[in-house]
């Protein structure tokens, strides 16, 4: 009932190739986006801003970033933080040596530059697989967060050791500084969010996804029929630190306007976002959302629940909130290792035929 | 019959023999004190279908490692169109239109058929990351130019009803079909089989004999390929190779493979007195 695909035929691949080939799938779709850019907007507040939707669409690109290196090309990075970190600083750098050029540019370059980082940190990749290799990428995430403490020119010599954003607007709105307006932020992370998952969405469909996915489901037989692991791995790592340099330069310019790097790109910071392609679902972009939003909303609704509804005090209620996600990590690497982006593919399936399913 | 390696000659069931596109010269493999191929040469014809037999490891799944560059020999060289082949990584020789198959099915079990099809079509695709990104002009136009490519050898093959299955949940037989597919896609010059038919009921077996023909057939495609069971190579091949214990003890067709003494040996055993 809620769910057509019959009577929907396809008469040119083109059609075929579509990201939503389904057209019900099309029109959420544009739904989501019309809902996501023009109702929002109107409705936002602080609290909700700062609670929940800045870190869910920075949180995503992140996954996103990390979706396509760990799911889709197989390669397990426990670098994400140190990527994120490297994302930040060259967008502060930027930001402060060139005051005159606008933040979308500085934060797109502090991508590209987080792409030249990763891709360096991954050539180990070329000889060592799995385990190994994500040791390999946790010497990224300690050494990258010691090189940014140690080095002051990395934070123009301040005292603190700390970097604070400058104000900077866009279309004479401010998006970064003291006097923010939660909308102007919002859309600012939007719209790098609806390109980056468009970006990946065609990448993984086309013939780069195909050559990660056969270099992570068997790369042996991928370099036989012509795949180039070494170009496969490292442009997984480029792009993957495309979206993970994007996303820190975001958190740190846009959410958080001060960072210090060792609290907020710590090993914490990977693991989190591991754990939100993992739960959300590896391989899949959809997956990516899910897991941000899970990881991001669970906090906040455990809060309502166990504090404001219940009355318990503050740091059990956040004692018990690492209890349900260690659990949840768990259960879910055990019973739907495909993660929520797996429920929802079930669930779509159920709904085809439901309420007749003969 | 003696033929000069440019001289093409016509089979009974009709099909034109042409020359010789890949030579072995007196390879020799070894890992470590094992002599895995000692001192081999046999070449393939295009358009033939050659057949590499021997009992168990006797080196024809090494000799083919050999020809896919996966293995490097320590003396010999591989002709490929009349000219030494220099030593290369394995996809460097996909590149040069080698595509195989795999004894244990090296499929990539994600993806849907469709998907892994798709893959062996990589080499005729070269629009860059960025194109692909935004998904439009070439990158878009190759995408469907190949879709097209791929639905063919996915008709002919007859796996239509399962393009969009993931590999994983695939019988075993139409898991072998699929890596066909992948390898045809390619359009390969040479096309290496190793064991297609390992594991199959007879109609399976039946089945991927006729499909081995078919390509061979339809789209002239030269295919050298391990079997074990005799009468399958008997029926399907131009010229067979047998090899034992890592040497080559007999080259020809099928009929004279059948009456070679040192064959017969190898596979029956001989008396000791």
């Amino acid at each position: 009932m809620f769910y057509r695909e019959a009577g929907d035929f396809k008469t040119s691949y083109t059609d075929d190739n579509q990201t939503f080939p389904i057209k019900f799938d099309r029109y959420r779709y544009y739904v989501v986006l019309a809902v996501a850019f023009g109702i929002i907007p109107f409705l936002i507040n602080d609290y909700w801003a700062n609670a929940f939707l800045l870190p869910f669409l920075i949180y995503s690109i992140a996954a996103i970033g990390l979706n396509i290196l760990t799911g889709y090309c197989g390669q397990v990075s426990l670098g994400t933080g140190g990527f994120m970190a490297v994302g930040a600083y060259a967008c502060y750098k930027l930001m402060t040596a060139f005051p005159d050029v606008n933040i979308f540019f500085h934060v797109i370059a502090a991508g590209g530059v987080t792409a030249i980082v990763c891709t360096a940190f991954g050539l180990p990749s070329l000889r060592i697989k799995g385990f190994y290799l994500a040791v390999a990428t946790l010497a990224a995430q300690f050494f990258l967060v010691w090189l940014f403490n140690k080095v002051s020119w990395f934070y123009n010599y301040s005292a603190s050791g700390q970097i604070n954003a400058p104000e900077r607007t866009v279309f004479g709105v401010p998006v970064t500084g003291a006097n923010t307006e939660a909308w102007a932020t919002y859309l600012f992370c939007l719209v790098f969010l609806a390109i980056s998952a468009i970006i990946a969405r065609n990448l993984t469909r086309g013939m780069q996804g195909r050559k990660w996915m056969a270099i992570r489901d068997m790369d042996i037989a991928a370099e036989i029929i012509g795949v180039n692991p070494m170009r496969a791995k490292l442009s997984a790592f480029a792009v993957s630190g495309f979206f993970i340099g994007i996303s820190g330069a975001l958190f740190f310019a846009v959410y958080l306007g001060a960072v210090e790097v060792g609290e907020v790109f710590g090993i914490q910071k990977s693991f989190l976002v591991l754990f939100m392609i993992i739960i959300g679902g590896l391989g899949s972009i959809f997956g990516s959302f899910a897991g941000a939003a899970f990881l991001v909303l669970l906090p906040v609704a455990l809060k309502l629940v166990g504090v404001d509804l219940l009355g318990w005090p503050t740091d059990i209620v956040a004692h018990i909130q690492l209890i349900i996600v260690g659990a949840l990590i768990i259960i879910f690497l055990i019973a739907e290792p495909h993660g929520i982006a797996q429920l929802w593919r079930v669930a779509k399936e159920k709904l085809r035929l439901w309420p007749f399913p003969h | 019959m003696m033929l000069d390696s440019t001289d093409s000659y016509v089979t009974e069931d009709g099909r034109t023999i042409g020359g010789v596109v890949m030579e072995m010269k007196n390879i020799t493999l070894r890992f470590g004190g094992v002599v895995a191929i000692k001192d081999i040469s046999f070449d393939i014809r295009e358009g033939e279908i050659r057949a590499i037999i021997g009992p168990n490891g006797a080196g024809k799944s090494s000799m083919l490692n050999v020809i896919s560059g996966f293995y490097v020999p320590q003396d010999g060289e591989v002709l490929f169109h009349g000219k030494p082949r220099p030593h290369m990584k394995p996809y460097e020789v996909a590149q040069q239109g080698i595509a195989r198959t795999f004894q244990n099915i090296a499929l990539f079990e994600g993806m849907t058929v469709l998907d892994n099809v798709m893959t062996g079509r990589l080499n005729k695709m070269n629009s860059g990351l960025l194109a692909q990104a935004i998904w439009r002009g070439k990158a878009e136009q190759e995408e469907i130019e190949n879709r097209e490519k791929a639905e063919k050898i996915i008709d002919f093959l007859e796996i239509q009803h399962i393009r969009k299955t993931p590999v994983a949940r695939l019988p075993y037989g139409l898991k072998k079909r699929v890596e066909l597919a992948r390898a045809l896609v390619s359009e390969p010059s040479i096309l290496l089989l190793d064991e297609p038919m390992a594991g199959m009921n007879v109609e399976e077996k039946e089945d991927m004999s006729r499909f081995i023909l078919d390509v061979n057939d339809e789209f002239g495609t030269t295919i050298a390929l391990i079997e074990h069971d005799m009468g399958v190579v008997m029926d399907l091949s131009d010229r067979v190779v047998v090899m034992d214990y890592g040497k080559k003890i007999g080259d020809g067709t099928p009929s004279d493979i059948r009456n070679n003494q040192a064959v017969i040996d190898a596979y029956l055993g001989v008396a000791h007195d």
